[in-house]
């Protein structure tokens, strides 16, 4: 029943995008389509959750390629991603409800964002490769369509190239790694594949490989993200909410499925590599986040980190899960699943706030905003909310993830194998490192974006943006909320998919006094997120009322003290790159070769002095540039066979068919 | 008396590995000579604890020969030539401290993954001073690497020999001829050095590799 | 039942009156060893009621956060400091944070300090955010490498098992002492004492913490103030427990044990604070862009306490 509830949920999607087409040009459109896609993501969500018994349940149809058809699946897994990404689209459709006024033209965006909601969800339930790659292209091509809305702008255009590229590849890799586990019975069923007799340690790798080349690139894992930050800020707000914080899910669900699920019992070494790369992947983004003064640029990055997290602890569930380690296994995985949670939450949350000032003030560069708490107030707070939860701090959702990957990471010891036993504490330390950095690149955002006094007339003149973003925004905090406080109930939603994938699980979490959470029994470490806000609350209050009988309460206004020497001009205010100057000085100049240049003029020489940066992107110079000079050799040297003269056409045809000929002699 | 020998012999031999990792940290030549001191110092009393362990008196004498050679007559000879060759410099350092820092933790990791699999038949003792002794070696090599003064790649040489020695009397003691002779040839060849630093420095009026690299005349 | 919420709020209360004490008494020890007679040790008391009793001044430009965050920061901080064992092991919610989340507590409370820092818009609380920024940024790497090595020897990272297994295990070990010295090196360059940040003076050159603070009056500072004096408190307890946790009341222990727990505790503060009075005067404090080779020294410090306890536990 829900998975042909979800089903039609999907094919009503699609059906909304042609009506948008339909309705196009009118204003009412844009809302009714918006109206129309919350209330199919809520049905879709209400399937993913309705209790379904241990059995995963599937169908097939009979759509598609004659020989395969079309099957389904809902299983534990996909359950949870689904809900995820409901979650994700019903806030971003809400939102979109007042943002979509804004749009100029919204008939190049509502025809493709029911399709996007569609094509995610069909790639969550697909259960043989065709249907899956069917639906992931569909999930690529219409978030394209979304990227180019605004293509007047020429960033747009080349974000949009670059991301078409990537997506391709990454579709690319994906279909490899489908043609190499169905074998050469072409038995693409997941279900057959299931049964299928395990290949060679040597098929395996390369399954693995081109599982993260393709899942890894869409997701956003280091060497192969250059397209998100070009991407997500590109697209409208919404869309850009869904990108970073549900697409990505779905490609990290796409690698669960093929390397959990299809791949069969894993190898030790299976682990390495989302291991190093999720570490380098979360450090790179978020010292990349750090010195970005475009806001949306900085959350992209944002989210590269946070991907970075959720594949460190998939590689410990894989290491734990080849050594037989059932109950450290489920935790990783736990962890995973639960930041993947938490992070479409908060970053949706972001990713809405920073659209709602972007419409309010027409500005992105956080260089030209400021003081927006006083012109914004709710969307400031709901923004600071999200930074909190972000930053990984108790009481809220963020803190829950990284203390179960922390609890993951500090059961490593007992790996048999020396190579991890090293190799995780380095990773431990990366993510303690980015979790830190995380916290600092959120204090710059929030400080230079809506604290202080306005740099520019935009940003003092900008207005609180509508109810039904404010609503939606709420919305995401309040389950940000709920995640931290009683993180328990999400964990034992978790469970079931644990049990399947990794064979083990935490102990049931719903029983545990005071709602607290204890997922190592033996080490009796716990946290309950429920007393620690309480505490909080208790010592706030506590010290505001002793200070009030204590103390006195007057206060007056005056201007800042600033030691002596106010300044009214916005300008001597930290900027975000004075901010990010420590980092970009100690981190930055080994991972960015980041150098500052003054240029002072001589002394009489009345021309002002200039402060540059100057920021290499060693991933695109020392991956990508050699990649594109050398297809550009190669493509210039094939050109000459354009230009060839007739017998230079004739010879080339001899020389093939002789080079042929000579191939069939020699071959026994 | 089981636990404590190796907790005794453990914080020695670790202790060793932290002091070459602070010699590696030094970037200022009197605090080089005071950390190298520290280093023998160290050893001396790590090989002292090995002969109280192992009932093996021919071990204080070793400990004596490195407490009275590294510890005082080489830190001398090396204070004499730095006044001599008026050498009060700082030591330029090839690459950033961090990155050497963080390049010895993994040559540490890496003599951990090589060595302790490998011993795996021996007594714990031994298997653990072994462990430390490659660390200490490998780190003095990075040292003699990453330095650009003469100086500082003499200390480097006598650090890698200093892990030698408690390789060799980890695994259950050696000949004190063997000590005796590699002592010797150690002292020998630092009195050829210093004749020749000397040398080199009246010739070219620097020590520095780099210098001496370019008035060479550069690559080959 | 009644006892046991006692005790914790006896804890509670605990912290938040001898953090003040444990101030005092540091700075009376640096004036003596500096040759001068210095304040007395209960003047941190007299400031903070003067403090509470004046005026607060706020700048035109200040929101909401800037009048809620001295709130926010003392909450955070003195949940943290109550929740580390003082003279008892175990206490009735103890078990709410170990002490990675005690960790993040103390990074909330600098989170919103350095956005109040950021909220008038002046360079001085722009420069105290962003190092402060940077230091934690690299202290926190330093910090899990000391929390995987007390938790790889103890077996969880709840305190009370921490301080439970040094007390039934003591034997010498090197990665504790390594674990020691990064944490005394974590702990001085999260409170900004000597040699990262001069806790004295209000001059640029040495404002981290000052910086941020630095528009606050009245009630507002004297809030600010006691919860960095709790941060001090906190971090010299948790050496204490850690390290040298003699003197705890065992779980479920009578009036008798806990209060000879807290005479041990205070004399753990006043020799903690008559060290760090002594170390403070002894070196200078070194500028800030050497601060990141000092904390990579404590990172240096976990990480071959690691190795070393690898190595001793695999054979």
């Amino acid at each position: 029943m829900p998975l042909t509830l979800a089903l039609c949920s999907i094919a009503a999607l699609l059906c909304v995008g042609a009506l948008a087409v339909a309705l196009a040009q009118s204003l009412a459109a844009s809302r009714v389509v918006y109206a129309l896609c919350l209330g199919l993501s809520l049905i879709l969500f209400a399937a993913a959750v309705t209790p379904r018994g241990a059995a995963a349940l599937s169908t097939a149809l009979p759509l598609g390629l004659p020989w395969i058809g079309a099957h389904f699946r809902l299983d534990a897994l996909s359950a949870f991603f689904m809900a995820v990404v409901n979650l994700g689209g019903a806030a971003a459709s809400l939102y979109a409800i007042g943002y979509g006024a804004h749009e100029k033209h919204p008939s190049r965006i509502l025809p493709f964002f029911p399709v996007f909601l569609a094509g995610m969800n069909l790639v969550l339930l697909a259960d043989d490769a065709f249907a899956f790659l069917v639906a992931w292209e569909f999930m690529s091509l219409s978030s394209w369509a979304l990227v180019m809305a605004h293509h007047q702008d020429a960033e747009n255009r080349r974000a949009g190239y670059v991301y078409l590229l990537m997506a391709s590849f990454g579709t690319l890799a994906l279909l490899m790694a489908f043609g190499l586990l169905a074998g050469s019975a072409g038995a693409y069923a997941f279900a057959d594949i299931r049964e299928a007799a395990r290949g060679s340690p040597w098929t395996c790798g390369l399954v693995l490989a081109l599982a993260i080349l393709g899942a890894g690139s869409k997701a956003g894992l280091a060497p192969l993200h250059i397209w998100l930050p070009l991407a997500h800020p590109a697209a409208p707000s919404q869309v850009s909410a869904l990108m970073s914080g549900v697409m990505t899910k779905v490609a990290v669900y796409g690698f669960i499925r093929i390397v959990f699920d299809l791949l069969g019992a894993p190898e030790f070494w299976w682990s390495m590599a989302p291991l190093t790369l999720g570490a380098i992947t979360a450090m790179l983004g978020i010292l990349s986040a750090t010195i970005q003064s475009d806001l949306k640029k900085l959350l992209a990055y944002s989210t590269i980190e946070n991907i970075g997290v959720v594949f460190v602890a998939l590689g410990l569930a894989l290491a734990f899960k080849s050594n037989g380690m059932a109950l450290p296994a489920a935790l990783a995985f736990t962890a995973a699943l639960f930041h993947v949670f938490n992070h479409a939450l908060f970053k949706s949350l972001l990713f809405l706030g920073a659209g709602a000032v972007q419409s309010a003030t027409g500005e992105r560069d956080i260089e030209r905003l400021g003081g927006l708490i006083h012109a914004m107030p709710r969307t400031a707070f709901l923004f600071l909310g999200a930074c909190v939860a972000i930053s990984a701090l108790p009481p809220l959702n963020g803190f829950v993830s990284e203390w179960l990957v922390f609890q993951a990471i500090l059961l490593s010891p007992s790996l048999p194998q020396w190579s991890l036993k090293l190799l995780v504490p380095a990773v431990g330390v990366a993510l303690a490192l980015s979790a830190a950095l995380c916290a600092g690149c959120f204090v710059r955002a929030f400080g230079v974006a809506f604290l202080g006094r306005a740099r520019s007339l935009a940003a003092k003149t900008a207005q609180e943006t509508d109810p039904w973003s404010l609503a939606a925004m709420s919305g995401l905090l309040a389950l940000c909320l709920l995640a931290g406080l009683v993180p328990s109930y999400l964990i034992d939603t978790i469970t079931p998919a644990a049990k399947l994938f990794v064979g083990g699980h935490v102990p049931t979490q719903g029983g545990i006094p005071w709602l607290s959470i204890a997922p190592i029994a033996e080490s009796r470490s716990s946290y309950n997120g429920l007393l620690v806000f309480l505490f909080m609350a208790f010592s706030a209050f506590f010290a505001a009322w002793i200070v009030r009988v204590f103390g006195s309460t007057a206060l007056r206004r005056g201007p800042a003290w600033d030691c002596g020497y106010p300044d009214q001009s916005p300008a001597t205010q930290y900027t975000g790159s004075s901010f990010a100057q420590p980092i970009r000085r100690t981190l930055g100049s080994v991972a960015f070769v980041a150098r500052d240049h003054l240029d002072m003029p001589a002394p009489g020489d009345t021309r002002p002095a200039r402060f540059g940066v100057e920021i290499h992107d060693r991933v695109w110079e020392g991956l990508y540039a050699p990649i594109l000079r050398a297809v550009d050799f190669c493509a210039e040297q094939l050109d000459r066979t354009h230009y060839l003269t007739i017998q230079g056409y004739l010879g080339l045809v001899f020389a093939t068919l002789v080079a042929l000929l000579l191939a069939i002699a020699i071959w026994p | 008396m089981g636990t404590l020998a190796f907790d005794v012999a453990h914080l020695f031999a670790g202790g060793l590995v932290l002091v070459s990792f602070v010699l590696l940290y030094q970037d200022r030549m009197t605090g080089l000579i005071n950390i190298f001191t520290l280093h023998a110092i160290v050893l001396s009393l790590s090989v002292a604890w090995q002969a109280y362990v192992q009932h093996a008196p021919h071990l204080y004498l070793t400990a004596a020969i490195a407490i009275l050679f590294k510890a005082v007559v080489i830190p001398l000879g090396l204070r004499r030539i730095m006044v001599r060759l008026r050498i009060h410099r700082d030591i330029e350092v090839v690459g950033g401290v961090g990155a050497t820092m963080l390049l010895g933790i993994c040559l540490v990791a890496l003599s951990l993954v090589v060595m302790l699999p490998a011993t795996a038949a021996a007594a714990p003792l031994a298997r653990e001073d072994l462990a430390f002794a490659l660390s200490v070696v490998l780190l003095g090599l990075l040292m003699m690497v990453t330095r650009r003064n003469a100086i500082s790649q003499v200390v480097g040489f006598m650090s890698l020999e200093n892990g030698l020695i408690l390789a060799a009397t980890g695994a259950k003691g050696m000949p004190l001829v063997v000590e005796i002779s590699v002592a010797f040839s150690v002292l020998i060849a630092f009195i050829v050095i210093g004749i020749f630093l000397f040398r080199i420095r009246e010739r070219f009026d620097t020590v520095d590799i780099q210098e001496l690299d370019r008035v060479r005349g550069g690559r080959r | 039942m009644i006892f046991d919420l006692a005790a914790q709020a006896a804890q509670m209360i605990l912290v938040l009156s001898l953090a003040p004490l444990l101030l005092g008494f540091t700075r009376k020890v640096k004036a003596r060893l500096l040759r001068r007679r210095g304040a007395p040790a209960l003047q941190p008391y007299r400031d903070l009621l003067r403090l509470m009793r004046k005026e607060v001044v706020l700048a035109d430009d200040a929101s909401w956060l800037f009048r809620c965050a001295p709130y926010l920061i003392f909450a955070a901080t003195w949940v943290a400091a109550a929740l580390v064992p003082t003279f008892a092991t175990g206490l009735t919610f103890s078990w709410s944070a170990d002490l990675i989340a005690i960790t993040a507590l103390l990074g909330s409370a600098r989170f919103f300090l350095a956005l109040a820092g950021m909220d008038v818009g002046t360079s001085f609380g722009g420069i105290g955010a962003s190092r402060e920024t940077m230091f934690a940024s690299l202290a926190e790497p330093a910090m899990i490498m000391i929390v995987f090595v007390v938790a790889l020897i103890a077996g969880s990272t709840q305190l009370s098992e921490i301080a439970f297994h040094m007390l039934s295990h003591t034997e010498l070990r090197v990665s504790y002492g390594l674990a020691l010295i990064g944490l005394v090196i974590v702990a001085i360059a999260e409170n900004g004492r000597i040699p990262v940040d001069n806790p004295a003076t209000h001059l640029e050159l040495t404002m981290v913490h000052e910086a941020m603070a630095l528009e606050y009056s009245g009630r507002h500072l004297a809030v600010i103030e006691l919860a960095a004096a709790l941060k001090l408190l906190l971090y010299v307890s948790l050496i204490a427990c850690i390290f040298a946790p003699w003197g705890l009341a065992p779980h479920g222990a009578d009036l008798r044990a806990m209060a000879f727990g807290a005479l041990a505790y205070v004399a753990k503060l006043a020799v903690g604070g008559f060290l760090l009075a002594l170390f403070e005067v002894s070196t200078a404090k070194m500028r800030v862009f050497r601060v990141p080779d000092f904390l990579g020294a404590a990172l240096m410090l976990g990480l071959l306490g690691t190795l070393l306890l690898f190595v001793s536990r695999s054979l």
